[in-house]
């Protein structure tokens, strides 16, 4: 084990800490920027430090297309290779294939693909992805898994759940660094409590320096989200580092976390802006619409970011899905976003003012109450108050106890709407 | 909301302030008997050290460098780095002269303070003269919002609320192959826009560059070049130069025209990019180029590495090119920078391996680290012409370039 967990603070289940990984230490929650092919798309390695930036995530499967994890070790690294010294993590490759080539078979050896150089069959096994890994270096490295789509159902679920532990055992007898990177070990099972049970038991079983919560953020309702995170975090080890992959949305990050998640990475930040669409309290800010053209103001009035101190909306609108300087400058901001979140997290869970942190965040992102039901879900069993932030419900036609759960019908009656619940039951007798 | 109104709308009332009470300073520093070429200091902003010419004048888009942000730029040569080239034309489909106005200006809504800008409406890459669709009303060009004529009244409102150090006047610039009685008309008619602009300048025409042009006719560009001189401008800008003419006429057509300008006003041009080119107008006297040779050598991905010191003939494995192409495989696993003792933040940090590598996967942070090290050193190359004219070297270091650039050539013939 090359890591050191230390829990600084909690707030009920959710949890900040103190991530102390061969290159740097960092602090949990934490958001961790994508950068694909060794470099985050329009930044340099000096700015991602100025914006806060501490693990960067590196894809296997592009780097070992080019320029090859060969020559990533022969120059001594990925961290030396892009001069990147905090700290980095790599992805085992499945994912991409997965998700990226058509032609993907899985097998009990591995992955087969469709090489998207020459077109020939090739097979990418556990033993392979931690080689590869163990050769591009980064300071966590995660596990092949058995990928299969959140919306599928039936025996397939429970197939690459099984493979996913048997191939756990294998990554771990192939990883040949072990006291310079960490392995993490990723929870499969779909939607299904019972297999996630089975596979976070397994996982845990092997003592891993970290584990993923797989599987997730493609294309599941909301509720099913939450609560598989809920039932993982829930089941593995407290001093352990809980990373859910593939998650980037704030409100996402806010809830996980609420719910006991220390690490997440998405793409979406970054694309996004690159789509012209900056990240801010409020949700998102489409620079591109022709309202921005000659608003003065910056992107976000209470970002302290270099772009927001020094650019017009007007100016950011004229770049934006034009000049390279847009996406620059925009993703520059929605990382900059993504960082004080994660430190907003951490310090609110530290200094023991979490429920107030979320309850702002939640008016800011929802300033009529609207918000989401499964967002309310999650926070009863994060039990982090957040009545002050939800409007009444629409009155219901019929039977209010089969439309209210017991625990919104406690958190109505909690604030001011004692009158309005009363008079829904006046209407209801 | 209103206070931050307030506060850009209090922040443009300083800055015209400032304007105002500030005149354009250029003065000769250092120049040789019977030579052209002059380094001279032009005096721009008043908290900004005066800038050295003959200067490289940075290319921008809406203001900016294409990939070199804001925060970036210092990590540039500085000073050098601070004087840059606007085209008005770029901000046509953005933001209304008036919400530009009320931001403050170019230094404003860019914000580089402390950074001096010259405008012209041609940039030679996004903004280029369609002479054939120009007509007696205003000049036509090709831009990002398609194909536009541009009137002297239209451009000067940009121009105002822009508000940049120095703004050249609106030219008909037409190639060099067209009849000399359109080569006459867009005489005529930039002579007659240079006082339509300079009479709709509201700030009495302070920081007025007077557009020369007159195609490939000496007898054109002497006409306007007289013309020009008679009236009231701070300096000039040659146009219609890099539109077809041969690089061995070029030196008569330049000193036809510095021949007759007064020495002590700067002297800009567009249009001439490749270092031959640099070094034939700085022996005509020209001050201020504005080159799109960064630019394009940094989206082919190369990198300058011509020796800066005149006395190296740098002997590598490159041969005495003046650049290296970093696609090329054998860059692969080269570890070493671009240029070993270059100062710039792409040579401080990356390698040739790691800047191959993003060329290969197409990655921007490609460009962004060629366009630092580029303009770095062609910053420096200026560097070094302006010492030479200081040791009343020129005539050699200009020898010695196009010698060591012949002889490669020549190698490069033999070897293939
Ligand atoms: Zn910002
Ligand atoms: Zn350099």
């Amino acid at each position: 084990m090359a890591l050191r967990f230390e829990v600084l603070g909690r707030f009920n289940r959710a949890r900040a800490a103190q991530l102390t990984l061969p290159h740097f230490v960092s602090q949990t929650p934490l958001f961790m920027p994508v950068g694909t092919q060794g470099t985050i798309k329009g930044l340099t390695t000096n700015q991602l430090e100025e914006i806060g930036c501490q693990i960067i995530l590196g894809n296997t499967y592009h780097l070992e297309l080019r320029p090859g994890s060969d020559l990533i070790d022969e120059l001594g690294g990925l961290h030396k290779f892009m001069n990147w010294p905090r700290a980095l993590l790599t992805d085992s490759g499945g994912f991409q294939m997965v998700s990226l080539l058509h032609l993907a078979d899985i097998t009990e050896k591995g992955v087969t693909f469709q090489s998207p150089v020459d077109g020939k069959p090739m097979l990418l096994t556990p033993e392979q992805s931690i080689e590869i890994q163990n050769r591009i270096g980064a300071d966590i490295i995660m596990a092949l898994d058995d990928v299969v789509k959140t919306t599928i159902t039936g025996p397939r679920i429970e197939e690459a759940m099984y493979r996913t532990l048997r191939w756990i055992d294998r990554c771990i007898a192939a990883h040949k660094r072990p006291n310079e990177q960490n392995l993490f070990g990723i929870v499969q099972g779909g939607l299904d409590p019972v297999l996630r049970d089975i596979c976070v038991r397994g996982l845990v079983d092997r003592n891993l320096p970290g584990y993923a919560i797989g599987g997730l953020a493609g294309g599941e309702d909301k509720d099913s989200f939450w609560r598989v995170v809920a039932q993982c975090t829930a089941a593995l080890p407290e001093d352990k580092p809980r990373y859910v992959m593939g998650v980037g949305y704030p409100l996402d990050i806010v809830v996980c976390s609420a719910l006991g998640a220390d690490m997440y990475d998405c793409v979406y930040p970054t694309r996004t802006a690159r789509f012209g669409t900056a990240l801010v309290p409020e949700g998102i800010l489409k620079l591109k619409q022709n309202a921005m053209a000659n608003d003065v103001r910056p992107i976000d009035p209470t970002c302290m970011c270099m772009v927001c101190k020094n650019y017009s909306r007007a100016y950011i609108h004229s770049l934006v899905t034009k000049d390279a300087m847009g996406s620059q400058l925009l993703s520059y901001h929605n990382l900059f976003y993504m960082m004080k979140l994660s430190r907003d997290l951490h310090a609110s869970i530290v200094e023991g003012r979490f429920p107030e942190f979320v309850r702002e965040f939640l008016q800011n992102m929802f300033p009529k109450g609207d918000v989401p039901e499964w967002v309310c879900n999650a926070m009863e069993v994060a039990g982090i108050d957040i009545t002050a932030c939800c409007s009444p419900f629409p009155a219901p036609k019929i039977g209010l106890e089969a439309l209210v759960s017991p625990m919104v019908q406690q958190r109505f009656s909690q604030k001011n709407n004692h009158s309005l619940l009363s008079s829904i039951n006046q209407k209801l007798k | 909301m209103l206070s931050i109104l307030n506060n850009l709308a209090n922040r443009a009332l300083a800055k015209t302030g400032e304007r105002e009470a500030e005149a354009m300073k250029f003065g000769i520093k250092a120049w040789r008997n019977g030579g052209r070429e002059r380094v001279g200091s032009l005096d721009l902003v008043n908290n900004n050290a005066a800038i050295e010419t003959p200067a490289l004048v940075l290319t921008t888009r809406k203001g900016l460098p294409t990939y070199i942000s804001p925060d970036l730029l210092p990590s540039v040569a500085s000073p050098d780095s601070c004087l840059l080239q606007a085209s008005p034309l770029h901000f046509l489909d953005s933001a209304s002269p008036k919400t530009i106005s009320n931001i403050g200006g170019l230094h404003q809504l860019v914000s580089l303070h402390g950074y001096s800008f010259t405008a012209a409406p041609r940039d030679s890459i996004l903004c280029l003269p369609e002479y054939e669709s120009t007509n007696k009303m205003g000049a036509s060009f090709e831009t990002t919002c398609g194909r536009r004529l541009i009137k002297p009244a239209e451009y000067m409102e940009l121009v105002s609320a822009l508000n940049p150090n120095l703004w050249a006047t609106l030219a008909d610039e037409v190639p060099a192959w067209v009849s000399e009685k359109r080569n006459k008309t867009s005489v005529d008619r930039t002579v007659r826009w240079l006082d339509e602009c300079i009479a709709l300048d509201k700030v009495g025409s302070r920081n007025v560059l007077g557009a020369i042009v007159g195609g490939s006719s000496i007898e054109q560009r002497v006409r306007c070049a007289e013309e020009v001189t008679r009236r009231n401008v701070s300096g000039y800008w040659l146009g219609g130069f890099g539109l077809g003419e041969t690089i061995d006429e070029r030196p008569a057509l330049l000193c036809a025209v510095t021949d007759i300008l007064p020495t002590e006003r700067p002297r800009q041009i567009s249009g001439l990019d490749l270092p031959e080119e640099v070094l034939q107008g700085v022996a005509s006297g020209i001050d201020l180029f504005n080159s799109t040779y960064i630019y394009h050598l940094t989206l082919g991905g190369y990198a300058l590495t011509f020796p800066l010191n005149r006395n190296e003939r740098r002997i590598s494995d490159e041969g005495n090119d003046i650049k290296i192409n970093l696609k090329a495989t054998i860059y692969r696993k080269d570890t070493s920078p671009i240029i070993d003792d270059c100062r710039c933040y792409t040579c401080q940090n990356h390698t040739r391996a790691y800047i191959n590598h993003l060329i290969n996967v197409h990655e921007m942070l490609a460009q962004i680290l060629l366009e630092i090290h580029n303009t770095h050193h062609y910053l420096g190359f200026f560097r070094a012409i302006r010492e030479a004219i200081k040791e009343g070297e020129f005539d050699l270091f200009h020898e010695n370039f196009v010698q060591s650039r012949h002889d490669h050539m020549t190698a490069v013939a033999a070897n293939s």
